[in-house]
């Protein structure tokens, strides 16, 4: 893949979903060109891409229809370059594994994020805490089991769910500062708490990841588009 | 050694069929363990503790959860009838519409029941009509081309679920005016022999949605 315009990524700096293709496509060390979107005013490109969600990350590739949906990305630029950092494993059932725990985490785990932040009463906060609790305690079990010891939840090697979770550290880190909460508690799960450490400071996605500027800016964005009202 | 391949199941439920349809279609002799969801089995707690939920494929006693994970699984171990496209980017494309079903179709119907929240079928006609498009454009029987695939499937609920529904509620949501494409896949999709093979007994559905709907 020599051609650096042969792959287009279409994304927001403070988006965790695009932040996440970002690190497969380094982790990979496959070239791309990047667009940054504006989602306050939405470009002509990113709607014609995406017409179905209108959202960011969307993945050009070639002369191709556009690829929506972060997970699904990160698993089209493992089917065509396997031999560049395979991020998924090759056994059915590890690769079953992966797929499970990464619906989880963005079914799950990631909405509380969003709920959260939408909630401003006090007994619906503590109550999307105490799920945000448990949602963490599975994820130091899967990590644990899928680890085996090592430092990633891939091996000894960042691998798929690495990037589909260590995409949210940043993020997560921000709530949790605006709400005087500490999800990777080193108590409660000191596992996690250590991944949570390593892969933040990786280098393919450190390079990616947003600062507090631009996060505080896109979170007022957003607390304008979709303000809080529980 | 034989491979054994156990389905924790429930008869009713759209994502137990689904995987069903995805077993039928490769041929895969299986045993069905139905569930009680009321007072949940050891097993059920054992394979699935995250979510306690069906469907669980269990293959030589390793347990597999979430339908769409499961279609994908048994399509990556058991050659023959392909479930997903080879090509990656039409594999992708099938990723999408299969997601975009769960995420957005699903519930959108479910609300223009009145089975989530107040009854409204905006969202719902708006969602439907990216499926009859992406039809229109396909220009074929299915979302798979000439035959099913994890698409198709995974609108299961959809094809058939849905008619029931209606006839239990008296809400039309899928007409043919409005969506002609859709509809003629819906009659497609049930004939498929293993969609057959997989689809519990209607009456028996409308009757337990007649019950919700207190008809």
């Amino acid at each position: 893949m020599g051609n650096k315009s042969e792959i287009k990524l279409l994304g927001t700096a403070a988006s965790p979903f695009a932040n996440r293709v970002q690190f497969a496509l380094n982790l990979k060390s496959m070239k791309y060109e990047y667009i940054e979107e504006n989602l306050a005013c939405k470009s002509e490109l990113l709607i014609k891409s995406n017409p179905v969600h209108k959202k960011v990350p969307v993945l050009l590739h070639a002369d191709k229809p556009p690829i929506c949906e972060s997970q699904i990305i990160v698993e089209y630029l493992d089917e065509i370059r396997p031999d560049l950092y395979q991020l998924l494993p090759s056994v059915s059932l590890d690769r079953a594994n992966c797929r499970f725990w990464a619906a989880y985490i963005d079914n799950k785990f990631f909405p509380l994020y969003e709920e959260l932040r939408q909630t401003l009463n006090k007994a619906g906060q503590e109550a999307i805490k105490e799920q945000m609790i448990e949602a963490t305690q599975q994820l130091e079990e899967a990590f644990i089991k899928s680890s085996n010891g090592k430092t990633y939840f891939g091996g000894d090697q960042v691998g798929y769910l690495d990037v589909i979770l260590g995409c949210f550290i940043r993020w997560t880190q921000h709530v949790d500062e605006l709400n005087d909460f500490n999800k990777f508690d080193e108590v409660r799960i000191l596992e996690l708490a250590k991944w949570a450490k390593c892969i933040a400071s990786h280098e393919a996605l450190k390079s990616v990841t947003p600062g507090k500027e631009t996060l505080e800016s896109f979170f007022g964005l957003i607390n304008i588009y979709r303000p809080p009202y529980k | 050694m034989a491979d054994e391949v156990k389905l924790l199941s429930l008869l009713g439920s759209p994502n137990v069929c689904r995987v069903e349809i995805a077993l039928k279609l490769k041929g895969i002799n299986y045993e069905s363990i139905p569930q009680d969801l009321v007072n949940k089995s050891a097993d059920l707690l054992k394979y699935n503790p995250v979510h306690k939920k069906v469907p669980v494929l269990l293959h030589n006693g390793k347990p597999i959860s979430e339908s769409l994970v499961i279609i994908e699984y048994i399509d990556d171990v058991w050659k023959g009838v392909p479930v997903l496209p080879q090509d990656p980017y039409e594999k992708a494309q099938a990723r999408f519409w299969a997601k975009f079903i769960d995420d957005k179709c699903t519930p959108a119907i479910l609300k223009a029941f009145g089975m989530e929240g107040e009854q409204d079928a905006t969202e719902a006609n708006g969602q439907l009509q990216y499926l009859e498009n992406e039809l229109n454009v396909k220009g074929k029987k299915f979302f798979g081309g000439d035959s099913i695939n994890l698409v198709d499937i995974s609108a299961s609920f959809l094809a058939f679920w849905v008619g029931a529904i209606e006839e239990a509620s008296g809400i039309q949501l899928v007409t043919k005016d409005k969506f002609p494409k859709l509809t003629k896949w819906c009659d497609d999709f049930v004939n498929c022999q293993a969609v057959k093979d997989s689809l519990p007994p209607r009456e028996a559905l409308v009757a337990f949605f007649k019950g919700r709907f207190g008809n």
